[in-house]
């Protein structure tokens, strides 16, 4: 076949178009002007202007997550690539596919601190699955093809492609992406059917098993959740989720025991605390999720299945690791299952089912919605009923409106779910809800956030207006910086040292200011109507709820301590302190 | 092997030799805190551009795994091979090694590094630079016993090291 010779830009233009993306998220400058000009000359890939570079991978992310594709940006040399940092860090944290593409000052001039030269591939070489610099044009259409399939397979990330101007400027052969093939790089799908018999055999004698899945299982897709539940239900056992797993097993079932972790569900906590054999499905053992690893379920044989091997024997030791993406491991274990008709011991599983119904009467989520004043969950739990007939996605950004979503609002299915969980950024909510809104824009997209979170990101309301994204921001304002607020009672002696958002714009006007709806909603009785309309508004609004300011986030596993050490929080009444020094170093 | 007990492995990796990969390597042992004692690398296939990274570390056996799984985990990277756990292997490095000495000292230099088989490359009047190609521990005596006769400056290759047998990468 001939050699196709394009420009530079072209050459990535066509290289995107070929790998199927057809939305880019981005912010222009003088490095990527010759992409950006190519960009206005075709009309098969769209670009969404973000406000921020740091939003154009949030954007980017949100866009991934909701449809399973990988999210695209692009970003100038210098300072776009050094914003963008944040965003790649979290992708990085969250295994996100992103390729991201920054320009860079013409290779004669790299290393001459020239004007909006950094060093970008050694400063995202740490937040980045991989990153290439080309400097040949004769390799960039191969680099453009590779870095989706990095970026896309195995455990997903993202990944950088540094492009010189020169490069973009000057002629480049074209390769499809059938002619590029990596040489080594070729993650492992298929897991080890020995390992995966013997995990059979244990799960088959355990007396108190327990699924813990993470957010492998989604990445994996929509037909490994399908095959969880199957696998769940064909065994009977319980399942828990994490705050990245939400969503890979539906809510509602009653074999589900809710999300675990530092903010988990009682009954999931001292379900993964009293096991006896735990299959941690997608998961890493985070630790807001393991709490105290010398106290860890202790008497519990593990079994880990991910597709990452350094995932495996991390953080937590298992007798059985399983290197594999989870589809294909979930696969394998239904048919052993079935084909060596194993079974549990009845009368064993249905005691652990008593004990778990036992904690589960703890109702460890339950609260009283007062007259007075707004809680908070209560706004979650409102928004969930009213938007139940409607596809609806979530977004979020961090703290404790971040863990009331989390704990309140049901996922059914997966891709529904946006957050940030490993790197917990602050920000997050509102581009990811950009990204979520563009890839599916007949859904419902909701944003809870908070009242400092918001505005980390708040120049984002510009590109909602512009591309007219009909996003629900939801703000539990309480005034705080919640979580903060919420440590520095239990562990600081209650001294609030810079916590309080003393000076917050009015939401309204600035939604106005910005060109849409903006609404405020300080009373109980009120909160339905204004959810209602804020539903039926055919536009981005942004609905600022007064909550209690004394609310705090519960269950709690305060750091440093064991999974059967949680506070529950209903006994507590507003001046609970942790006696805890090691509480305070911990994060 | 006890869980808590710290083991030293020689690590060979096989890479692509592309610009950064080294970095990528030594970047990945300080962002996750492991230890580098003695790291070497240089082209082992002109070829397919393939080059060798040695490197000895140390850790708890559960570090090392997380180490080898981190190193697998990097695109460029073709192959890890942990050689103290893959069966007996050479290791061998090389040291130039200034002595600045006169009379009885410097004598009793050039005695010594007769005893280590090391040659003298370069000399005057009151110096010697000696070559001393060995296992790491050899070249420490080595050093200590220069030591008192005038050891001024010291330069290591670090460790190259290679499975014996027939075994491969």
């Amino acid at each position: 076949m001939a050699e196709r010779i394009l420009n530079g830009s072209e050459v990535v233009l066509q290289a995107l178009a070929d790998q199927g993306v057809e939305v880019v998220f981005g912010y222009p400058g003088g490095a990527v002007l010759p992409l950006y000009d190519e960009i206005f000359k075709q009309n098969r890939i769209r670009h969404v202007l973000v406000r921020h570079e740091q939003a154009a991978v949030h954007a980017a992310e949100g866009y991934a997550r909701s449809t399973g594709k990988v999210g695209v940006v692009l970003v100038t040399s210098g300072p776009g690539a050094t914003n963008a940092v944040t965003g790649l860090t979290d992708a990085l944290m969250d295994s996100i596919p992103v390729v991201c593409l920054t320009g860079q000052v013409p290779t004669h001039l790299i290393g001459n601190d020239a004007f909006q030269e950094a060093d970008t591939t050694g400063i995202t070489r740490p937040c980045t699955k991989h990153n290439y610099l080309v400097k040949d044009p004769a390799k960039l259409a191969r680099t453009m093809h590779e870095a989706f399939h990095v970026a896309s397979s195995g455990r997903p990330g993202p990944v950088v492609i540094d492009l010189p101007k020169d490069i973009l400027v000057g002629k480049a052969p074209y390769l499809e992406p059938s002619q590029v093939q990596h040489r080594t790089y070729n993650p492992v799908v298929k897991g080890d059917r020995g390992q995966i018999e013997q995990a059979l055999e244990m799960l088959a004698s355990a007396k108190k098993p327990i699924l813990y899945c993470g957010g492998g299982v989604i990445n994996s897709g929509e037909q490994a959740c399908k095959l969880l539940a199957e696998f769940t239900r064909t065994t009977g056992i319980p399942i828990t989720l994490t705050l990245m797993g939400l969503g890979a097993y539906p809510a509602s079932d009653k074999q589900h025991l809710g999300m675990l972790g530092m903010h988990g569900t009682y009954e999931a906590n001292m379900a993964m605390h009293d096991c006896d054999v735990m299959f941690a499905v997608g998961a890493r053992f985070d630790d807001r999720v393991t709490g105290n690893l010398d106290f860890f379920a202790p008497g519990s044989q593990k079994v880990q299945i991910d597709i990452d091997p350094s995932s495996i024997n991390k953080n937590v030791p298992v007798d059985i690791g399983i290197v594999g993406d989870i589809g294909h491991v979930l696969e394998d274990m239904i048919k052993i299952w079935k084909a060596k008709q194993y079974k549990l011991d009845a009368a064993a599983l249905d005691g652990w089912w008593k004990e778990i119904e036992g904690w589960r009467e703890k109702h460890c989520l339950s609260y009283k919605q007062p007259k007075d004043v707004i809680k908070p969950q209560h706004v979650i739990r409102r928004v969930h009923a009213l938007t139940r007939d409607r596809k609806t996605y979530i977004t979020t950004d961090v703290g404790q409106h971040q863990m009331w979503a989390a704990q309140h609002f049901g996922f059914e299915h997966p891709y529904e779910w946006m957050t940030s969980g490993g790197l917990g950024t602050m920000g997050y909510g509102m581009p990811a809800a950009l990204g979520v809104q563009v890839a599916h824009p007949d859904a419902t997209v909701v944003c809870f956030t908070g009242d400092a979170s918001i505005m980390m990101n708040i120049q984002e309301c510009a590109t909602m207006t512009q591309y007219r994204l009909p996003i629900k921001t939801v703000i539990l304002n309480n005034r705080y910086m919640g979580m903060v607020r919420q440590w520095q009672q239990l562990l600081h002696g209650s001294r609030y040292s810079e916590s309080y958002s003393e000076t917050l714009p009015d939401f309204v006007k600035l939604s106005e200011a910005f060109g849409f709806t903006g609404m405020k909603c300080e009373n109980p009785a009120d909160l339905d109507d204004a959810i209602a309309k804020m539903l039926e508004i055919d536009g981005p609004v942004i609905l600022d709820v007064a909550v209690d300011d004394k609310e705090n986030c519960y269950p709690m596993i305060p750091s440093g301590k064991p999974h059967n050490e949680m506070l529950l929080g209903q006994e507590t009444n507003g001046n609970e302190a942790i006696d805890s020094d090691e509480g305070m170093v911990l994060v | 092997m006890k869980e808590t007990e710290i083991s030293k492995h020689t690590i060979s990796v096989l890479v692509d030799n592309e610009a950064g990969v080294l970095a990528r390597v030594i970047g990945l042992f300080s962002g996750r805190g492991y230890n580098i004692e003695s790291l070497t690398v240089a082209e082992v296939d002109a070829h397919t551009h393939e080059s060798r990274i040695t490197v000895v570390t140390s850790g708890t056996p559960m570090v090392i795994e997380q180490i080898k799984a981190q190193l697998s985990r990097l695109v460029p990277v073709h192959k890890v091979n942990d050689l103290t756990l893959s069966g007996p292997s050479v290791e061998r490095e090389l040291a130039l090694i200034k002595v600045i000495a006169t009379g009885e000292k410097r004598v009793e230099s050039l005695r010594i590094a007769d005893i280590f088989k090391a040659r003298a490359v370069d000399a005057t009047n009151s110096s010697f630079v000696y070559e001393i190609i060995g296992s790491p521990e050899k070249i420490d005596a080595f050093i200590k016993l220069m030591e008192p006769l005038g050891l001024s400056e010291i330069s290591r290759t670090g460790v190259a090291a290679i499975s014996r047998g027939t075994l491969t990468m």
